[in-house]
């Protein structure tokens, strides 16, 4: 591909053009309703398109980028499955639907959100859920604001710490400093399993929760999960559960009954709603009869056959964000959970979990690996006696690029040396996972054979690899018009 | 049921054999055998896509969503060009992740660098983040914001921001331990400037809305010049829409603008998603929060675009990030785009002055009403204003709706004690047959 | 080989007095760590700190990294020449300063042979 840059829209702008059209104006128009020291100077200066240049703008941007409808997509902890169409179709349909329209104006908005409650619920093993949070990091904090409401109602103040393990991902730590927690990090154990006795040594009177995500960051389920959270339990805490790997479990084990008080789900990755370049996502939030008092308002509450929102909930934490949460995000997860019922939810979990173990298996003599187990719905390798010819895990990623592949998450979790973390999901088929395993092993060949050529590549994308430094130490966020 | 795993069961059990196992049960040999589902899921069975299609259509059935709306209250109905859905679902960018594979994602890189410029060039501002979650989650981070930047933790805010981003900024208020301080309103429905130099000793700064909650358009230029005079930043929250006739932020000296961009090409949607922006000047670039995208250029020379100034974000900085966002509302970032760039500097002005005529015939005929009077009569306002009527507000409503109107929001839906007004919206959906119609009706229910 | 001039931390900074006043910078190895510097975000003159504070960020394009005062007391100087171009750092770590502070040493410190020990491991 001959490598250029693509002209801004704003390069493309002819004066005069224009891509919109109004109806005219149907009342008399008045003069001076705005005082000039209201108004402003001059027209905002946005490019002036025809609407043939828009299309032809965005059709070629499109063009330029990759999506989970492209191919394949093994970007570990993000789960990029395969986005149904249905669920666009129907997840549009209250597009019209004012979020202060009158309560008698809502009813099927409304029974949608129970119906997505009560299946959440029946998945994860709560007892309620909330759908407020738009993302998973807004869901931790959210839950971890509950655990924080919790402890303050019954006068257990002191209770301000948040223990995390260092295998965590960045948000969980983030959402709990922004909780007004201190965070009290325990190294792993190898195999990024919780270290019982860190754990242990860890609690104390002012700890007052503790974030796992289970299957771990290294996609393996830890053992030892029912001493963990009664561990955190007999110290007086509570057990937030990170519900990014949510997608290898599902009919399985339910992390309300692994002994987790609250957890959130990301809708964008388990429920398939698709990611749009980088959300929006949703990020409902469960939890434990205890907890219910102190979840957002409005909660939806179940009143004989619909729902009904509750707006009279004093202990509640109050708001989150506007009105009820990325409602037609929520409208495709729902359509998800219809399509596939609760055996085919089980039916997905599995088919992760077995194409992940596909990869791991045909790829573990290659690569160098972490830990030699049975993983969950992502596998991480690591270049292994590839860096003894200078070829690391960027390297690596990047030529998996010119074999037509989006790369896995790389250098996460930070506690195994040049990882790549691989989560192929269900709905890829058993040819796509030759043909990457059949890649990743030209790929190996070619960094023993010739490794400057790899540190070279991509070679087929419209542009080659940028100076981050430059970009960083000198921003342009923005275009200057000449 | 509807699946969507290719492989047929034969080739699932092939899988397992070539991995050494027998059954999908042995993936799970690590889970405690106690702690596993001993029954299937108690789920209603998969359903087929014209199944699901029918059961959505029932529920859709249970709303209205076919009358003519005069409500806005941070949720506007305003015209979507058809190119906005259209551009928006090509695939390649409607089913991507986060562009962390920058040569792969030069698409989405580039579309998110025009909406910092666009917004930009709206607000009149230097910078903007990669978008946040609305309007409510802008105003918290931005309240954060002005705590990191100026190392305080007390901010002020209008009593005439939107009650959801007041509800929201007293959450993370709370939890983060900021003194949340309010500034009441004066009788025409602006906020009392004259109260700010006091209330602001110890500030970091103040977030201030115009339009405001109740449509009035406030004296923005006072407001900042009060917040500088106690060393405060100014976070002004604007209706994007109304900056093509009114002042830019840029104009006033605002330090932030930000606010809820679902005016620009996003659908009501029961209230999300929409689009958080926050905008700033040069100087506090590293205090917005999420992702950015700067151009840089590959090493060829070719100009090309990447996320930057990641080191302040959670991935790196982990507890001493001044936000946890990670994913944010992207794909409406790529809408208001298209949006913007079909409206072009023309377009803007005109939808703009369009709100702006369409609501203020709107308000005199009502306020020609014998029972009926705005309640900032003497303020300017752009497409939203408060009517006070003689009768119960909800009540009115009722009237309204059973000859097939929505009408203004009844403020008690967030102020009990604020039984007689109503709060109405036009914009240049509202046909000018349509607001005879309403009036026509509201003086019917008035009489 | 690390100067005899100055004092050293376990994190990687250097301490250097001078006429009463302690300059504070990074070591030469935590550049390397870091790779191409692209912000310094220096404290404001007149902040005061206690030792064992961090005081200062220096961030490369994937890392961020706290800079820890070892000094108890107050900012009377900053670098403001990292501000326009922080790949000073990269180029002259040990001639170019963060921030001076004046007060008491009374953090726990490193010998030049320590810290070379240290780092050698």
């Amino acid at each position: 591909m001959t490598r250029c840059a693509y002209p801004l829209m704003f390069e493309k702008s002819k004066p005069g053009r224009r891509a919109y059209d109004l109806p005219a104006l149907d009342v008399p128009a008045q003069k001076n309703l705005l005082p000039q020291a209201l108004r402003s100077a001059a027209n905002p200066n946005l490019p002036e398109l025809s609407e043939v240049d828009v299309v032809r703008h965005f059709v070629g941007l499109s063009r330029r980028n990759y999506g989970v409808d492209n191919g394949f997509y093994p970007l570990g902890s993000c789960t990029m499955k395969y986005n149904p169409k249905i669920d666009e179709e129907v997840g549009v349909l209250f597009a019209q639907l004012h979020p202060l329209a009158d309560a008698d104006c809502i009813g099927g908005a409304v029974d949608l959100m129970l119906h997505l409650q009560e299946a959440l619920c029946e998945v994860s093993g709560f007892d309620a859920f909330t759908l407020q949070p738009a993302a998973g990091a807004h869901g931790e904090y959210t839950g971890l604001t509950l655990i924080k409401a919790y402890h303050d109602h019954r006068g257990d103040t002191a209770r301000n710490v948040i223990i995390v393990p260092d295998a965590a991902h960045g948000t969980n730590p983030a959402s709990a400093a922004l909780a007004g927690f201190k965070i009290r990090e325990i190294l792993s154990a190898p195999d990024g399993g919780v270290d019982l006795d860190a754990l242990r040594a860890a609690m104390g009177p002012d700890v007052a929760g503790f974030m796992l995500t289970n299957p771990n960051t290294l996609g393996l389920f830890d053992k030892n999960i029912a001493q963990i959270t009664q561990i955190v339990h007999d110290g007086g805490g509570l057990c937030y559960y990170d519900g990014a790997n949510f997608n290898a479990i599902m009919g399985v084990v339910r992390p309300g009954d692994m002994g987790f008080d609250v957890m959130h789900i990301n809708l964008h990755k388990t429920f398939s709603t698709p990611h749009g370049g980088g959300g929006p996502g949703s990020g409902p939030v469960g939890c434990t009869k205890a907890l219910i008092p102190f979840l957002p308002t409005p909660q939806v509450v179940r009143e004989g056959e619909h729902g009904r929102l509750d707006y009279d909930r004093p202990l509640s934490v109050g708001k989150v964000k506007a009105f009820f949460g990325n409602f037609s995000i929520i409208a495709r997860a729902y359509a998800y959970i219809l399509s596939l019922g609760g055996e085919g939810l089980k039916e997905a979990s599995e088919n992760a979990v077995l194409n992940a173990n596909y990869i791991f298996h045909h790829l573990k003599g290659t690569y160098g690996i972490a830990h030699d187990r049975i993983c969950m719905h992502e596998c991480i390798l690591t270049p292994g006696e590839l860096e003894e010819y200078g070829v690391h895990t960027s390297d690596i990623a990047k030529a998996l690029i010119d074999f037509g592949y989006h790369p896995p998450t790389i250098y996460f979790p930070l506690i195994v040396h040049e990882a790549m973390m691989i989560e192929p999901c269900e709905s890829e088929s058993r040819e796509t996972l030759d043909a990457f395993i059949t890649a990743m092993k030209e790929i190996a060949a070619l960094a023993k054979a010739d490794p400057e050529r790899m540190h070279k590549m991509p070679l087929t994308t419209p542009v080659g690899r940028p100076d981050e430094v430059a970009a960083a130490r000198n921003p342009i966020v923005k275009y200057e018009w000449q | 049921m509807k699946s969507y795993v290719p492989n047929t069961v034969h080739e699932r059990q092939e899988m397992l054999q070539s991995i050494g196992l027998k059954t999908m049960d042995d993936l799970y040999a690590d889970v405690p055998q106690t702690m596993k589902l001993s029954a299937p899921l108690q789920l209603p069975a998969g359903k087929s896509e014209q199944e699901v299609r029918r059961i959505f259509q029932s529920l859709l059935k249970n709303t209205c969503v076919s009358m003519p709306i005069f409500r806005g209250a941070g949720a506007y109905n305003h015209y979507i060009p058809s190119v906005v859905p259209q551009l928006a679902s090509r695939n390649e960018l409607y089913t991507a992740y986060t562009p962390y594979q920058t040569e792969m994602s030069q698409g989405m890189l580039q579309a998110i660098f025009e909406y910092q410029s666009l917004i930009c060039e709206l607000t009149g501002m230097d910078a903007a983040n990669a978008s946040v979650y609305d309007g409510a989650h802008a105003c918290s981070e931005t309240m954060v914001a002005m705590k990191f930047a100026k190392r305080k933790d007390k901010v002020l805010y209008s009593a005439a921001l939107h009650p959801d981003y007041i509800a929201t900024l007293k959450t993370y208020a709370r939890f983060l331990r900021i003194e949340l301080v309010e500034v009441p309103l004066l009788g025409d429905g602006r906020t009392d400037i004259g109260q700010i130099a006091a209330l602001g000793a110890d500030a970091a700064g103040m977030l201030a809305a115009s339009p405001n909650f109740y449509g009035v358009l406030e004296d923005m230029a006072g407001l900042s010049e009060a917040v500088h005079g106690f060393g405060g930043l100014f976070g002004a929250v604007v209706n994007p829409l109304s900056l093509g006739a009114v002042k830019r932020p840029s104009e006033y000296g605002a330090d932030f603008a930000l606010g809820d961009a679902q005016p620009l090409g996003m659908p009501l949607n029961f209230g999300g998603p929409y689009l958080g922006f926050v905008t700033t000047h040069t100087k506090l670039v590293r205090n917005l929060s999420g992702r950015i995208v700067g151009q840089t250029t590959d090493d060829e020379g070719n100009r090309v675009y990447c996320l930057t100034l990641s080191a302040r974000e959670q991935h790196i900085r982990r507890e001493k990030a001044s936000s946890n966002i990670c994913s944010n509302q992207c794909l409406c970032v790529l809408m208001s785009s298209i949006y913007m760039a079909t409206m072009g500097p023309a377009g803007m002005a005109e939808v703009a002055e369009q709100n702006l005529q369409k609501a203020h015939y709107l308000a005199q005929a009502i306020a020609a009403l014998p029972n009926a009077k705005l309640r900032y009569a003497d303020t300017p306002f752009f497409n939203e204003f408060v009517v006070d009527t003689g009768k119960n507000a909800a009540a009115v409503n009722e009237g309204l709706k059973q000859r097939g109107i929505m009408g203004g929001l009844p403020l008690s839906r967030f102020d009990a004690t604020d039984t007689k007004g109503m709060l109405w919206c036009a914009t240049e959906m509202n046909t000018r047959e349509e607001m005879d119609a309403a009036v026509a009706a509201l003086k019917e229910v008035l009489a | 080989m690390v100067p005899k001039d100055r004092k050293y931390t376990n994190n990687d900074e250097w301490i250097l007095e001078e006429n009463g006043q302690f300059k504070i910078g990074i070591t030469d190895y935590a550049q390397t760590a870091l790779g191409d510097i692209v912000f310094v975000d220096l404290p404001g003159i007149g902040d005061t700190f206690t030792a064992g504070q961090d005081f200062a960020v220096v961030e490369s394009v994937k890392a961020a990294a706290e800079i820890y005062t070892q000094v108890s007391g107050k900012v009377v100087a900053v670098n403001e020449a990292l501000d326009a171009d922080p790949a000073l750092l990269n180029q002259d770590a040990y001639n170019t300063f963060l921030a001076v502070l004046e007060g008491a040493l009374d953090g726990e410190v490193l010998t030049p042979e320590e810290y070379e020990a240290k780092i050698a491991e």
